[in-house]
């Protein structure tokens, strides 16, 4: 029972990373229909700069600051310069352009930073674990983890939902021509749009920079899956993102905790766990692949 | 004539005459530079460099040129590149840190009638009934690791033990090569994915388990993550962990700060060991890159002063004298910054592993302190279905 609390708990923590990254994505994707594979460069230049400041100052809220701050540069940038005429063109010009931009970014990291992953310690406030449970004992980083996302994520309902300027970007999402014609400079819209998700990748890197290895090509991995949410959900809203990241991160985590035991049970052991391994690795399609079939639009799709 | 003209023109016939005594061997060094896996290629180039630059450009008294070529980490790039090395007459090939680069790579090289002399990478492929006399292991077979671990197990006292490894090839060879040695019980062997970051899940499992100790292979950036969230879980303090160097290597112990502290590993060299050209090696490299080596570098150097020793044998010729110069080599006449080395028949080392802990030192930064030789004159497993 205490195995399944922590189990779950985990679940939500990946769950919580995965939601931080997609709900850029998808608006992204949604609103401006450009695929932008930079987004998982955004996550790695907020990790490096979080860790830069880390190591320079030796405060946390600095390394906050410094990799929101560095992300949403790096993305008002990479917009202003190359995005920006991507609009319009088709999607295999933007995957070309964007994953150009992401060996870029490596490269360029590689010569600011270096090659070697630079450490960053969790701060002090933030060590050790708390007692939830009688017997249970979570790490406090990952909790103050789960509890970010979900202040982040409440805020931008508020800004979506409850703001003129969330409705721009929905009014922009449903049909951009016509808030054109009303008016609103939509590329205005856009660029906000794309400085916000690069904003939440920052924030997403700082809170995962001292659990994780920030390294080069850190944000390319967790892009794929990133991208599998969005599509799980349904591209172009928040809500899906919010819904895939969920089923996502809690079938990764139960199945990684369960499934080797479970078809131990009943398998010889050669056979179960490369079997139990391979069905892991895949979860995240499978489950992609099962809800296509039944909703092709995602779970909640921005339009009909 | 000008100065700088008659300057021009006395260099040109010194270079011609240099040229006309002796033309360098050229040394085709494929490793990997790009990727985040460059520092191991960055060492693995500059142990190799500094035998060189300590003789002047040359190894055992030959002019050498190394040619320097970053392999990305592909397999088919480096082949690419060692086919037009090998067009262009290069036969003489070393570098490659990923066993699956390397065995792209080595069949072109032999069979073109070239040696391959491997400071890093030593896939079971050329071990056992494939051994073949152009190609030599300096470093060590890759079952070794793993299995100087399973002996270092025993040796701790380990009765239940929890292993993971990522699923893939390495991954699995690791563990396997660790059962082979280990005498206890495994409670459970968790494959984990390849491109793994997050290893909560993993650890709960860990910890409902109580074993007496976990091993795992995780090199990069998914043992820094594994680290690092192993402390964070608190397991540290009840479970200690046991790997191979390569998943605490240097450069993921200053990554992952106090997370590699307690950490016991299996080495084949450590910088702490006390040789004289060890203490030689530690020092020159430290003072020439303004870093302390890693064992990549310390297995790169070697093998340069292997090659020297063959290059002296025969006067640089090695199409010629081919075969002089691999009995040479066999040879293993060199001062290892390992201590003993020599090579067993499959032209694999015989070498002693030590078994290392990583602590603070007086300073209180953390580092390697060797604690005892885990497995004396270690031969790997495939040595016996080698005919040679």
């Amino acid at each position: 029972m205490l195995l399944f609390a922590e189990q779950t708990l985990n679940g939500v923590q990946y769950s919580a990373l995965l939601f931080l990254l997609s709900a850029g994505l998808t608006l992204v994707f949604g609103i401006m229909n450009v695929i932008n594979l930079t987004h998982g460069s955004f996550y790695m230049v907020g990790a490096f700069c979080a860790a830069s400041a880390a190591a320079a100052t030796g405060s946390f809220a600095a390394a906050i600051v410094a990799a929101v701050l560095g992300a949403g540069l790096y993305g008002f940038v990479v917009e202003r310069l190359v995005v920006r005429h991507l609009y319009r063109r088709d999607h295999l010009d933007q995957v070309l352009a964007t994953l150009g931009l992401v060996l870029f970014t490596n490269e360029l990291a590689t010569i600011v930073f270096g090659r070697s992953p630079p450490f960053m310690d969790i701060p002090p406030m933030l060590r050790g674990s708390i007692e939830l449970l009688p017997g249970l004992a979570y790490p406090t980083m990952r909790l103050a983890f789960i509890g970010a996302a979900a202040i982040v994520a409440l805020a931008l309902w508020f800004l979506l939902l409850r703001t003129p300027i969330g409705m721009l970007v929905r009014a922009g999402a449903d049909d951009h021509e016509i808030v054109d014609a009303l008016g609103v400079d939509v590329r205005r819209v856009f660029l906000l749009v794309f400085v916000l998700g690069a904003l939440l990748c920052g924030f997403a890197a700082v809170m995962s920079a001292p659990l994780l290895a920030v390294q080069i090509g850190m944000g390319e991995r967790i892009l794929i899956t990133a991208f599998v949410v969005i599509v799980i959900g349904g591209v172009g809203s928040v809500r899906g993102a919010l819904l895939g990241s969920f089923l996502v991160g809690m079938s990764d985590a139960y199945g990684r905790a369960w499934v080797p035991s479970l078809l131990a049970g009943f398998l010889p052991a050669q056979l179960a766990d490369p079997l139990a391994s391979s069905l892991i690795s895949a979860s995240a399609y499978i489950l992609m692949a099962l809800v296509l079939l039944f909703r092709p639009f995602g779970l909640l799709p921005a339009r009909i | 004539m000008k100065p700088l003209a008659l300057l021009a023109a006395a260099a040109a016939i010194a270079a011609a005459g240099l040229a006309h005594a002796q033309t360098p061997v050229r040394i085709g060094l494929l490793t990997t530079l790009s990727t985040p896996a460059g520092y191991i290629g960055e060492d693995e180039r500059d142990g190799f460099l500094l035998a060189v630059k300590e003789e002047g450009g040359k190894l055992g008294g030959i002019p050498v040129q190394v040619l320097v070529e970053d392999d990305a980490l592909k397999p088919a790039n480096a082949k690419q590149t060692a086919d037009k090395m090998v067009q262009d007459g290069v036969r003489l090939f070393t570098g490659i840190n990923f066993s699956n680069v390397l065995v792209a790579v080595a069949p072109t090289v032999l069979d073109a009638g070239g040696t391959y002399v491997s400071l890093n990478a030593g896939p079971s492929t050329y071990a056992g009934k494939n051994c073949n006399p152009g190609y030599f292991s300096v470093a060590f077979q890759n079952d070794s690791y793993s299995d100087s671990a399973g002996l270092a197990a025993n040796e701790l006292g380990y009765k239940r033990m929890v292993l993971l490894a990522p699923n893939y090839q390495a991954g699995r060879d690791a563990l396997a090569g660790f059962k082979r040695t280990y005498k206890g019980q495994v409670l459970a062997e968790i494959y984990t994915k390849l491109d793994q970051s997050d290893f909560s899940v993993e650890l709960a499992r860990v910890r409902e388990l109580k074993p007496d100790a976990i091993f795992q292979f995780h090199p990069g950036g998914a043992g820094i993550n594994l680290a690092k969230q192993y402390a964070n879980s608190g397991l540290s303090q009840s479970v200690p962990m046991l790997t191979p160097i390569y998943s605490m290597d240097r450069r993921m112990l200053a990554a992952a700060g106090n997370a590699g502290n307690g950490y016991y590993l299996t080495a084949s060299w450590s910088a702490d060991l006390d040789n004289p050209t060890n203490r030689h090696f530690v020092d020159a490299f430290v003072k020439t890159y303004g870093r302390v080596p890693t064992d990549y570098a310390a297995t790169s150097y070697d093998t340069a002063r292997l090659i020297g020793t063959g290059l002296k044998a025969v006067g640089g010729d090695i199409e010629g004298k081919r075969d002089a110069f691999r009995a040479a080599l066999r040879k293993a006449d060199i001062q290892s910054v390992r201590g003993k080395f020599r090579f067993a028949n499959n032209q694999h080392p015989i070498q002693d592993w030590y078994l290392l802990h990583v602590e603070p030192d007086a300073a209180g930064k953390l580092g390697y302190k060797t604690l005892k030789v885990i497995a004396p004159d270690h031969v790997d497993p495939h040595a016996v279905d080698c005919a040679m």
